[in-house]
């Protein structure tokens, strides 16, 4: 494929993620915070808030699986994915964290079960779109090409 | 007023999040800001030499009565509130009760949308409330607040005066200014992007329409 297909790929995939609703505007602050000398701050930001929510879905799956459910527990957690989701742009995820806090709440812990299924969902799904959009960059960076801020955004 | 200041803005991040950290000394540098980041409340105090009032037990820490002498110049403290152990609210608390530390502005971040919270905040001697996530944008917010601290200590200190000097001179000048010439003179500006301020406004005053150049030029300083 050459460079300039490779482009309008990137830029039709990203476009998707902002279509679907998977990504929102403040995906976009992120590279505004990349520069020369942090020329890699979006992908580690990004790897950052991989690592943090599978440690967070994994501490939230044994808490839920508790035999009595420590909401003082499980609630910080779910708190601290809404915070990051929400900084990264990962609009689903964010959501899907607050519909969670509020079953909290409620000490509902058939509905939390619920909701972190569905939070693990939309988190599943970012990371792979993410991923994905992460290769495409690199193939066109490995073809000599640039990719710009402008690229991600429309 | 655009002036360039020769050192940066110095501001303690204060967040337990690893990640939350990370965006905010992005978001700090990219504004021209040195950044020091800690994870709690008492670890901001403790760079602060400041100690919590309980540690008793360390004989050669300092007391939590004044520190008259500050290692670190600290021009703005930005706190998330949600914190285990000390709040936001607490370390805004601490800092606006310390004789040492209280001229130092206090932003406070948080996720929630509390008003409640928010006006508490306000009330304590918080400058700003910024809503997480924290933008670019939201940082410019910060200046006025970082400026006032260093004008302080420019004011303290009479070695640098050149800003001192400059608006006098102006105010002297700009009454003559009005009378004399016709509206359609132009004049070059880029020719007076010196650093000599002083000739930059003498060429600036022969126009009439000095005052609002005057100010197109300070900007672009």
């Amino acid at each position: 494929m050459e460079l300039g297909q490779m482009q309008k790929s990137l830029q039709d995939y990203t476009k998707s993620l902002f279509v679907e609703g998977i990504l929102d505007s403040q995906f976009l602050q992120l590279p505004q915070l990349q520069d020369e000398s942090n020329s890699d701050f979006v992908s580690q930001v990004v790897s950052l808030f991989f690592q943090d929510s599978d440690r967070i879905l994994n501490d939230l799956s044994l808490s839920l699986d508790q035999k009595v459910v420590d909401f003082e527990k499980v609630d910080p957690y779910v708190h601290q994915l809404k915070g990051s989701s929400s900084s990264i742009g990962a609009q689903r995820v964010k959501n899907a964290c607050v519909v969670f806090r509020s079953f909290c709440e409620q000490k509902n812990v058939e509905a939390c079960h619920r909701c972190l299924q569905q939070v693990k969902q939309e988190y599943y799904l970012v990371k792979n779109r993410l991923e994905t959009l992460f290769k495409l960059e690199q193939q066109i960076v490995a073809s000599g090409g640039m990719i710009s801020a402008m690229d991600l955004g429309f | 007023m655009g002036m360039v200041t020769e050192s940066q803005f110095h501001v303690l991040a204060v967040d337990d999040s690893l990640f939350d950290r990370k965006m905010i000394e992005r978001l700090l540098q990219k504004s021209s800001c040195q950044v020091t980041t800690v994870d709690s409340g008492s670890k901001a105090l403790e760079f602060l030499g400041l100690r919590e009032s309980n540690e008793s037990d360390d004989p050669n820490a300092p007391s939590s009565s004044p520190v008259t002498h500050q290692e670190v110049e600290i021009n703005l403290i930005i706190t998330d509130y949600c914190m285990p152990g000390m709040t936001g609210y607490d370390l805004l608390k601490r800092v606006k009760e310390s004789a040492a530390f209280k001229s130092i502005p206090v932003v406070i971040m948080s996720s929630e949308n509390v008003p409640a919270r928010i006006s508490r905040c306000l009330e304590e001697g918080a400058e700003e409330f910024f809503l997480k996530p924290v933008k670019l944008a939201d940082l410019t917010k910060l200046k006025p607040h970082m400026m006032k601290t260093k004008l302080k200590k420019e004011s303290e200190n009479p070695a640098k005066e050149d800003n001192a000097v400059l608006k006098p001179e102006i105010r002297e000048e700009e009454p003559s200014v009005i009378e004399i010439l016709p509206l359609h003179q132009e004049v070059e500006q880029e020719p007076m992007l010196s650093n000599n301020k002083r000739k930059a406004m003498e060429e600036v005053i022969s126009t009439d329409r000095s005052r609002p150049k005057y100010n197109d030029i300070t900007t672009l300083v």
